[in-house]
């Protein structure tokens, strides 16, 4: 039986969608089964993000619908073996996902797979909340501003009391932080939020701190997830996010500043 | 939107502050009332066309239940629309249609312990005091838009309460960790119930509807242990 984990965040822009690629990328590298699952109805990405838009046929509407089989619309990656995505319709809105296709999807998935990973949607509506409705971890995805770090409150909040887990009093969804386009020298000049901030006021446990780079546009551009640029800081540190979720210790790299030349001749 | 009807919540209950005007009955006659209701009417007619009203009984004007309905009535003929009565007993009040509120605030503060004012008779101390509830206890964060009430006792909350929050109780509210979000104790009117937290970085707390803004909070009690209570009418926040 499957892990289903939900991607997750409340606000939109944050790396959602990255981090799903990434994420699910990652752990299909560690030798899982990896589906990443796109709950983005009508504003489809993750295909996008992950280089496979040209070979989508079927999507998830049309499982649900009964129009075609999971393996139909199921996608295999070309370069990671055992992952898989499941695209998003563009044409349809979230209202055709029902909860029961959802779920009858999930279990199928969960039956063949070792990590379901789900892409959920911005906002705490429909779509969101049959992305995490399933959820047995959730990765949250907070970038160091306060509005982000609102909106994923709100999401945390709704993961501890509008899921299945909650709701049939099982054991809570297991909620980790994953902090993306963090810029330490930002942090040192008081425009942006620092990490000791967000933790204390999410009160979660941190599993990655992803830096802003340039590489993650690169990397999306290019239809790559980053965590395959091993050359990049964005990739290196989606890598320890996958090491640490797998029970690995790995320290935080992208917490300080690194320092330029001019900052090494000048400051030691 | 609801996901399935199993799962999906057909309503939501919820506190909210809202502003009603009082209408304050400092006669026993409502004839005389009327009157001089009629002439304001006129100045403004329409104005307050289905406006809600709470009546509220002024010092030394005790309410029955017929001159009640007979207010009532002449309200209703007037487009007013009476929702409610403060300080009068429960009987009456419905008798006449009307909720009860007990813990109207305003010029009441005369703690000169008068009974025999309103028509109830009943001492306010014993009304207000909240029931011997066992307290709630949360230990679990308080997120943005979760919203705890813990009826008839006290709130003790041993995890960090975030913005966007909300904490209410009938009686004390002790919050072990950051209240960042609203901490509202003694909520049916219980005067002397307190707030406690470990740091205050609250958006609003209040006492029996006494309450105060984050901004008109003294920069110097952020985000330090503190204690909020009410004198008097006046809402007091002392560092702990």
């Amino acid at each position: 039986m499957a892990r289903i984990v939900v991607v997750t965040s409340g606000k939109g822009g944050v790396g959602k969608t990255t981090t799903s690629a990434a994420f699910g990328a990652g752990l299909a590298r560690a030798g899982y089964r990896t589906v990443v699952v796109d709950f983005d109805v009508g504003l489809r990405n993750l295909d996008l993000i992950m280089g496979c838009e040209r070979r989508v046929v079927y999507d998830f509407v049309n499982v649900i619908n009964g129009e075609a089989n999971l393996n139909q619309a199921l996608i295999r990656d070309k370069r990671v073996e055992g992952l898989e995505i499941l695209p998003a319709s563009q044409t349809r809105d979230k209202d055709a996902l029902t909860f029961e296709g959802v779920e009858s999807v999930l279990n199928a998935l969960a039956e063949t797979h070792d990590y379901v990973v789900c892409d959920s949607p911005a906002g705490i509506e429909r779509g969101a909340h049959l992305a995490m409705y399933f959820a047995d971890d959730a990765l949250v995805v907070t970038n160091p501003e306060v509005s982000s770090v609102r909106d994923s409150d709100r999401v945390l909040g709704l993961l501890s009391s509008k899921t299945r887990r909650a709701e049939q009093g099982e054991e809570p969804v297991k909620e980790h932080l994953v902090v993306t386009r963090y810029a330490a020298s930002r942090v040192g000049k008081g425009e942006m939020l620092s990490m000791e901030d967000i933790c204390e006021i999410l009160s979660i446990d941190l599993l990655g701190v992803v830096p802003e780079s340039t590489a993650v546009l690169n990397a999306s551009n290019a239809g790559v997830p980053v965590i395959m640029e091993e050359k990049t800081d964005a990739g290196q540190a989606y890598d320890d996010l996958v090491a640490r979720y797998l029970g690995e210790e790995r320290e935080h790299r992208f917490l300080t500043e690194k320092k330029g030349l001019f900052g090494r001749l000048f400051k030691g | 939107m609801a996901v399935n009807q199993a799962s999906g919540a057909a309503f939501e209950l919820k506190g909210r502050m809202a502003t009603l005007t009082v209408l304050r009955l400092l006669t026993a006659d409502p004839g005389h009332l009327f009157i001089q209701l009629d002439a304001r009417l006129a100045q403004a007619p329409g104005f307050f066309d289905g406006m809600p009203l709470v009546l509220a009984p002024g010092q030394d004007v005790s309410l029955d239940a017929a001159m009640l309905e007979t207010l009532v009535a002449g309200l209703r003929d007037r487009g007013l629309l009476p929702v409610a009565a403060a300080d009068v007993s429960e009987d009456i009040a419905s008798a006449a249609g009307l909720g009860v509120l007990r813990n109207l605030g305003g010029p009441r503060s005369d703690a000169s312990g008068q009974t025999g004012r309103s028509g109830s008779g009943k001492p306010v101390a014993e009304a207000r005091a909240p029931e011997n509830g066992a307290a709630r206890l949360v230990t679990q964060p308080v997120r943005s838009g979760q919203q705890v009430y813990a009826r008839g006792g006290d709130l003790v909350v041993s995890a960090p309460v975030s913005a966007g929050a909300e904490l209410m109780a009938d009686g004390h509210i002790h919050v072990y960790g950051t209240l960042r979000g609203r901490a509202l104790a003694g909520v049916q009117g219980d005067v002397n119930a307190r707030i406690f937290c470990q740091s205050l970085e609250a958006e609003l707390v209040a006492v029996a509807g006494h309450y105060r803004l984050s901004e008109q909070i003294d920069a110097g009690l952020r985000g330090a242990p503190a204690m909020i209570r009410l004198r008097g009418d006046e809402l007091g926040i002392d560092a702990l």
